[in-house]
């Protein structure tokens, strides 16, 4: 698809990196002299803006956390004064204080444009009717895939959330192409759509969607795609950032991250290294053009991969894979990062064995020892002692590649395991650390 | 004529741990079904309770029910004398024939002792013990 912007979106990438540098060195240079925060921070860690020679000094740089926004509730680290705000978000807080983030007129713009540039890169334009059916109101979700749709050329239908009969009707009547909502919204569409007798596949001119705000996983994409007939396309953003800012390109094959925008790092959470392209960790972002809320190496807890290589659509700017869990279910055996989302994901390829789970983790003596309990499923329940063994090797030795570290696997009785209790019951820890 | 030999034996998984056998006991004695057989096969962890019952597709009805993974497995009763030498001549059969025996476990009863055989070609493990004058338990004893 043809690109928004492509003098940037096709810029070299040694003139992306130029452009990178240039902007992160007068970013740091600001708030270094504006912004008390910031300021304080950079002494504490013993840096002066002079130190930032090259773009791989981001790394001398202290990093910031949800902590600091919470602390700094509601404005306090603000760089901008109120009268030149336009506008305020305010994050849910599920996991604590809510946060407040305001935007100046031009980060509205770069909001905008960040998702004009992946609004286009899979197909949307004028002609188009986008259905917005992320929430509209203090989260970002509806008011940022909004603006970014409006500024493609897309006639924008703003639904919001809920009466969903009704949101399928307006998607017929309306000939709606694009919808942006959560994927199990979009799931809960299509059931709805099954009952009154429409099908989102031969009743309606749906073709695409732009999913995300929670997590969901390539086996999902695939039902999504076919079920419905549209294709899926995995969009990534947080309040912090803006709101949703980046989506993949029609190639699927990772979310670019514009450079000109966003400065971005893979790092290992528990040491704060940065690692290279393709390794596992967690994404660390700096807005390089954020006016009202700057964030500079922001943990935001989400692990993912910086894809290698250059996508095919000829887009030069990074691509990071899709979100695998959250950094703060991580758990360190024997030295080794453990996500409990790996485990899931290497079950969902095992049909033997049921997806839910629960991990065990234990020191016996100096050494930790990890188990995995899952339930046998009923079609791979056998008579044979020996069948079951082969079962539970062949699961051991799923996790062991695609963990790296040895884990012992347990087959438990169906309906023993933890469904619904959240994260807390799938991870026992009973290292006395 | 092979098939009214072939016996439906119920194969339940179930954790290693204190209380699981009274569950699936306690289960089939609610129901009003009678155990004519049983055995624990004990791996790492799990195991494999095997039971011969008057009414499987009841057992396997109401265990199911109760979350339990439960399979049929077809199985064969072999009579033997109840005295010595009793098992020796059934092994004796069963090595002529070339039978293999996957597992067994054997009951001794009023009338006789049994010893049920999971083998793996069950139709003609059916027909060389007959042949070699061997007594097998009827399927219909178990429903």
């Amino acid at each position: 698809m043809a690109p928004w912007n492509p003098r940037t979106e096709e810029m070299p990438l040694d003139e992306l990196r130029r452009l990178q540098f240039k902007l992160l060195k007068s970013l740091v240079y600001r708030l270094y002299s504006f912004n008390d925060f910031y300021r304080r921070r950079m002494k504490e860690q013993q840096v002066h803006p002079d130190d930032i020679r090259a773009l791989e000094d981001v790394a001398k740089l202290p990093f910031m956390y949800k902590s600091d926004l919470r602390d700094g509730y509601p404005d306090r680290i603000f760089s901008a004064e109120q009268n030149e705000l336009v506008r305020y978000h305010v994050s849910s807080g599920t996991t604590g204080k809510p946060t407040v983030v305001g935007y100046t007129e031009r980060d509205i713009e770069n909001w905008s444009e960040s998702l004009a540039r992946a609004f286009s890169s899979c197909g949307l334009g004028r002609g188009d009717v986008m259905q917005v059916s992320y929430g509209y109101g203090l989260f970002t979700g509806g008011l940022g895939a909004h603006y970014g749709a409006e500024r493609v050329g897309a006639t924008v239908l703003p639904t919001s959330v809920g009466n969903t009969e009704r949101q399928i009707e307006l998607m017929q009547d309306l000939r709606v192409t694009a919808i942006a909502c959560t994927p199990s919204y979009l799931l809960h569409i299509g059931e709805v759509a099954e009952k009154m007798g429409v099908s989102i596949k031969n009743d309606t001119d749906l073709r695409m969607g732009f999913l995300g705000a929670e997590p969901w996983s390539e086996q999902m994409r695939g039902r999504i795609e076919d079920w419905l007939g549209i294709r899926a396309y995995d969009i990534y953003g947080t309040s912090e950032l803006s709101g949703p800012m980046f989506t993949e390109c029609a190639e699927q094959q990772g979310i670019h991250i514009w450079g000109d925008l966003a400065l971005i790092e893979i790092i290992d959470p528990a040491t704060g290294e940065v690692l290279q392209p393709g390794e596992q960790g967690e994404l660390t972002i700096t807005m390089l053009q954020k006016e009202a809320l700057p964030m500079v190496r922001y943990r935001i807890g989400d692990l993912t991969a910086i894809e290698e290589g250059t996508c095919a659509c000829g887009r030069t700017h990074p691509r990071i894979g899709r979100i695998r869990g959250r950094v703060d279910d991580m758990l360190i055996v024997r030295g080794i990062n453990v996500f409990p989302s790996q485990v899931e994901h290497a079950l969902l390829e095992i049909p033997e064995v049921g997806r839910h789970f629960q991990i065990v983790v234990d020191r016996k003596g100096a050494l930790d020892s990890m188990l995995v309990r899952v339930e046998v499923s009923e079609e791979a329940f056998s008579d044979k002692i020996t069948e079951l063994m082969v079962i539970k090797k062949a699961v051991e030795h799923r996790l062991r590649s695609s963990l790296n570290v040895g884990v012992d696997v347990e087959l438990v009785e169906p309906g023993t395991l933890p469904r619904f209790e959240g994260k807390s019951k799938k991870v026992v820890d009973r290292r006395s650390l | 004529m092979e098939k009214s030999y072939i016996v439906k034996q119920i194969s339940i998984f179930s954790e290693n741990r204190p209380g699981r056998l009274a569950a699936i006991a306690g289960a089939l004695r609610d129901a009003g079904i009678n155990i004519l057989a049983f055995s624990i096969a004990e791996a790492d962890g799990f195991g494999v309770v095997r039971a011969l019952v008057d009414r499987p597709e009841d057992a396997y009805r109401t265990l199911t029910d109760l979350g339990f993974r439960v399979s049929f497995t077809d199985v064969i009763g072999v009579k033997m004398r109840d005295e010595p030498g009793g098992l020796s001549d059934i092994a004796s059969i069963l090595g002529d024939a070339g039978i293999n025996i996957e597992y067994a476990y054997a009951y001794s009863g009023k009338d006789a002792a049994v010893l049920i055989l999971r083998v793996d070609q069950v139709e003609d493990a059916v027909r060389q013990i007959l042949a070699r004058g061997g007594e097998l338990l009827k399927a219909s004893l178990s429903r």
